[in-house]
């Protein structure tokens, strides 16, 4: 229908506005709008099933939804842990370690006005595990299952306690659950199930709630005054959510005012930013850029092969290419996680490269690398790999870089090695925000394909005897510090070409006010005030 | 004439089924698997295999063309996997924001030609023709996403004259063409598709219309004693089928949307739409969009040559 109107009336008095005749403005209001322009190619998914990589998570997803347990955001000089979220608190069950007790945050409401308890986690886990519930929905659970898959059930045991039985004992459940949704079973039930219905009227117990989306364009959000956490209750009114997957774009349209908070900034663009009077933040995360090696033949079958691949790299050369947006990579952790441990370092050393090569035989040295030419959380790409594989080659490896788009890299991920026989290695950057995806399931025999991401089908029995214990030790320090341990063991092996972590740089305008970068994945925009 | 639009108009049907199988099988070409760019890059093998299931993309590639074709011959093209939506008020939707714009600019594009076109073609070698040459070399040359972005960088952050990107400040939905503070979101994107066209029309139209003025019938006019402006409109109608062709393919090439410009300014039109469906690998998206962008422009072709026979009846005959 806007269509035909516009069809029919646009051609005289439109042509007319564009050259600028005659036109009026709209006046402006007083309320305070933060408008962010984010890196995806589209608007995330709002119906608790967040798409777009983790900036869906990071924008769409906590900003409407909660998790039994959240990311802590506060700080930008430790990294993130975990806190009480819509539980208050959880234990394991000392008779079964394979049940997790949560205890329900009372008074929590969600944005429809329904109440948040037991039957709301039972519901949600319906809703993405159990295919046969009338709630189910296949790309709820095709998008947040992997969180969950260690959890056989959720059952009730009174309104506002929860027992979660796992498949196997799992000591990280509670940071598996943090970023698992809880959608309101009301708004679900009131569209039929239908989630498309649903997305016109989303409801979620977050910071903010849902107020209107131009498909492909813009997600407004505005401030859930009720929220539990009275300390996070939006200092803006308004939350504008911009897709802007071109990065000069991006950089443009904050020069010119036209948003306040752009992510990833390309570093060329940079000085001029800076000059113009915005704010660059920069705070490593647990992000790791690296290359994931395959072990069932040479020449990385060979820990001096994997070793002197690790002393070719000179980090401090890529950080100054990338204009100082990355930290140079020594491991799967950033150092201020409680699981970096005190591993060795693989600090540049380019005769040991040299020496260990010739040692093991490997002159020269070829292999073959899987690489993309973008993608979520892959940094540019091509001209660090060019970078790289000149380093490699100067001590003796003769590095083939095979490009492709981001989604075939993701294939060739996700089948694992044996599936590709043309690659020895790949270039696919990893969250490491929780000691299961940072570590555990990279190196874990239990996880090679198709039952986790040890692409290379690593195995060390150490590592495995090491795992299954963390997942076991219900201490947390205790269970850290196997981690670490791991972590240690994992570095020792030069079980990847450690590389780089990204600083996910962002600009802001001077308008900005408040904003706290979390070493995470995940940011927290509640607390942010925009100058007039 | 009416046999003959009757003709064309069966002649689609061909066309139109070959489009079809030529864009399901390119999308198929691709590298990469369709429902990836859905799931997070941590999912497992099985999670891939549960939604290909879903969508009904395990099936063999024959049998998904034959389902597609038939819901697509009924007016449904599927619904997009990234919105849930079904695509053609997708489609229709960035139509609606495309369309304003191409015509504006190829119309702008037209008349400008024209102009210079006429001004070239009476004035070969002179300077007038290689000013007039000039702008149409630069408008075929320069690339559309740097001359995007050279006037982002120029009217929105040097001068603040113009907003970066977007199409208003509220969105497509609450756009309005009677605005000034709206409106100006599509002048810069305007300027951008306009040079191209304007460039390869006024090519066209030079070229024509100085052919036309070296033919024997143009002599036989002087002869006769007609005016030099009587003498050009003689030409102009003579060389107009010419440049109503290129009209047609110019207005179809944007019509299909600019992916570089709709990107560069944030303009949700095909273009942009296009290039969405391509990042996000939604297949329904993308299928759907190029079957209605081949059809409109095959439609406009269609137009534009029942236009030709009726200007110069000597192509009805041939």
């Amino acid at each position: 229908m806007r269509f035909a109107a516009m069809m029919r009336s646009w051609p005289l008095t439109g042509l007319a506005c564009a050259l600028g005749l005659a036109c009026t403005s709209v006046p402006g209001h007083a309320e305070s709008v933060l408008r962010v322009a984010m890196s995806a190619a589209d608007i995330p998914d709002w119906t608790g099933a967040p798409d777009q990589g983790y900036e869906g998570y990071r924008f769409v997803g906590f900003s409407l939804y909660d998790s039994l347990t959240e990311w802590d955001l506060s700080s930008s000089t430790k990294a993130a842990d975990i806190r009480p979220g819509l539980a208050e608190s959880w234990a394991i069950d000392p008779a079964d370690h394979k049940r997790w007790i949560f205890k329900l945050r009372k008074g929590v409401k969600f944005h429809d006005g329904c109440d948040w308890n037991a039957d709301s986690a039972v519901w949600n886990f319906g809703r993405v595990m159990i295919a046969d519930s009338p709630q189910y929905n296949v790309r709820h659970h095709a998008m947040q299952s992997w969180l969950i898959t260690n959890i056989a059930s959720i059952e009730k045991i009174d309104d506002y306690t929860i027992a979660v039985r796992t498949k196997i004992e799992d000591s990280l459940i509670p940071y598996e659950v943090a970023g698992y949704f809880q959608v309101s079973q009301c708004a679900v039930t009131k569209a039929h199930n239908d989630y498309a219905v649903y997305g016109q009227h989303p409801a979620g117990t977050g910071p903010y709630k849902f107020d209107k989306v131009v498909p492909h364009e813009r997600l407004e959000l505005v401030k859930n005054p009720d929220y539990w956490d009275h300390g996070r209750v939006p200092k803006h009114d308004r939350l504008v959510l911009l897709p802007m997957p071109e990065a000069s774009t991006r950089a443009a349209a904050l020069l010119a005012g036209q948003v306040d908070f752009i992510e990833a900034p390309s570093p060329d663009t940079l000085p001029r930013l800076r000059a113009a009077g915005m704010t660059i933040i920069t705070v490593p995360y647990p992000h790791n850029w690296d290359y994931q090696l395959r072990f069932d033949r040479p020449p990385f079958n060979d820990l001096r092969v994997r070793q002197a691949a690790n002393y070719a790299i000179n980090r401090a050369e890529l950080v100054e290419m990338l204009q100082g947006v990355a930290t140079p990579g020594y491991g799967k952790f950033i150092e201020s996680q409680p699981w970096y441990g005190h591993p060795i370092q693989y600090t540049y050393n380019p005769d040991k490269a040299k020496a260990l090569l010739k040692e093991a035989g490997c002159l020269p040295c070829k292999f073959t690398v899987g690489i993309s030419t973008s993608g979520s959380g892959q940094m540019q790409p091509l001209p660090m790999n060019e970078l790289i594989k000149e380093q490699l080659d100067a001590v003796g490896f003769q590095v083939k870089l095979a490009p492709m788009d981001w989604n075939s890299l993701i294939d060739v991920f996700i089948g694992g090695s044996h599936k590709y026989p043309q690659y020895d290695a790949i270039n696919v950057s990893l969250s490491s925000i929780e000691p299961g995806q940072g570590v555990l399931k990279s190196t874990m025999t239990r996880y090679q394909p198709p039952n986790g991401w040890n692409w290379g089908y690593f195995q060390d029995p150490a590592i495995d005897k090491l795992g299954e214990e963390a997942l076991s030790t219900f201490d947390p320090p205790k269970r850290d510090a196997l981690i670490a341990k791991l972590h240690e063991t994992a570095i020792a092996d030069a079980q990847e070409i450690f590389i780089a972590h990204d600083l996910n740089p962002r600009a802001l305008s001077p308008k900005v006010k408040g904003f706290v970068q979390a070493q995470s994945w995940f940011q927290d925009l509640t607390p942010i005030t925009i100058a007039p | 004439m009416w046999l003959y639009a009757a003709r064309r108009l069966l002649m689609t049907i061909p066309i139109g089924l070959g489009v079809t199988v030529i864009c399901f099988a390119l999308i198929y070409l691709a590298p990469g698997d369709p429902v990836q760019s859905l799931l997070p890059p941590d999912a497992t093998a099985k999670d891939v295999a549960e939604l290909k299931h879903a969508y009904g993309l395990d099936k063999p590639i024959p049998v998904q063309y034959l389902i597609w074709l038939g819901h697509a011959l009924t007016g449904n093209l599927g619904r997009s996997i990234q919105t849930n939506q079904p695509v053609l008020d997708e489609v229709t939707r960035a139509l609606a924001n495309t369309i304003p714009i191409a015509v504006i600019s190829v119309i702008l594009a037209f008349v400008i030609a024209l102009g210079l076109g006429i001004l070239a073609a009476t004035r070969v070698g002179g300077i007038l023709d290689r000013l007039a040459t000039g702008v149409a070399v630069l408008g075929i040359s320069v690339p559309q996403f740097w001359l995007g972005v050279i006037l982002v960088i120029a009217f929105a952050v040097e001068l603040g004259w113009l907003p970066a990107t977007g199409m208003g400040s509220s969105g497509s939905e609450h756009f309005s063409w009677f605005k000034w503070s709206e409106a100006k979101y599509a002048v810069m994107p305007i300027i951008a598709l306009t040079m191209t066209p304007l460039g390869i029309l006024m090519r066209t139209t030079r070229s024509s219309i100085a052919e036309m003025l070296a033919l024997d019938f143009i002599q036989t006019l002087r002869a006769k004693g007609l005016s030099n402006a009587a003498i050009v409109i003689h030409a102009i109608r003579n060389a107009l089928p010419q440049i109503l062709a290129m009209f047609g393919l110019q207005l179809g090439y944007l019509i299909g949307g600019s992916i570089l410009v709709e990107t560069v300014f944030t303009w949700p039109g095909t273009g942009f739409l296009l290039n969405k469906a391509i990042l996000t690998r939604d297949i329904p998206l993308l299928q759907g969009t190029i079957l209605v962008l081949a059809m409109a422009f095959v439609l406009i072709n269609l137009v534009v040559d029942l236009l030709q026979t009726a200007v110069d009846p000597r192509i009805k005959r041939a």
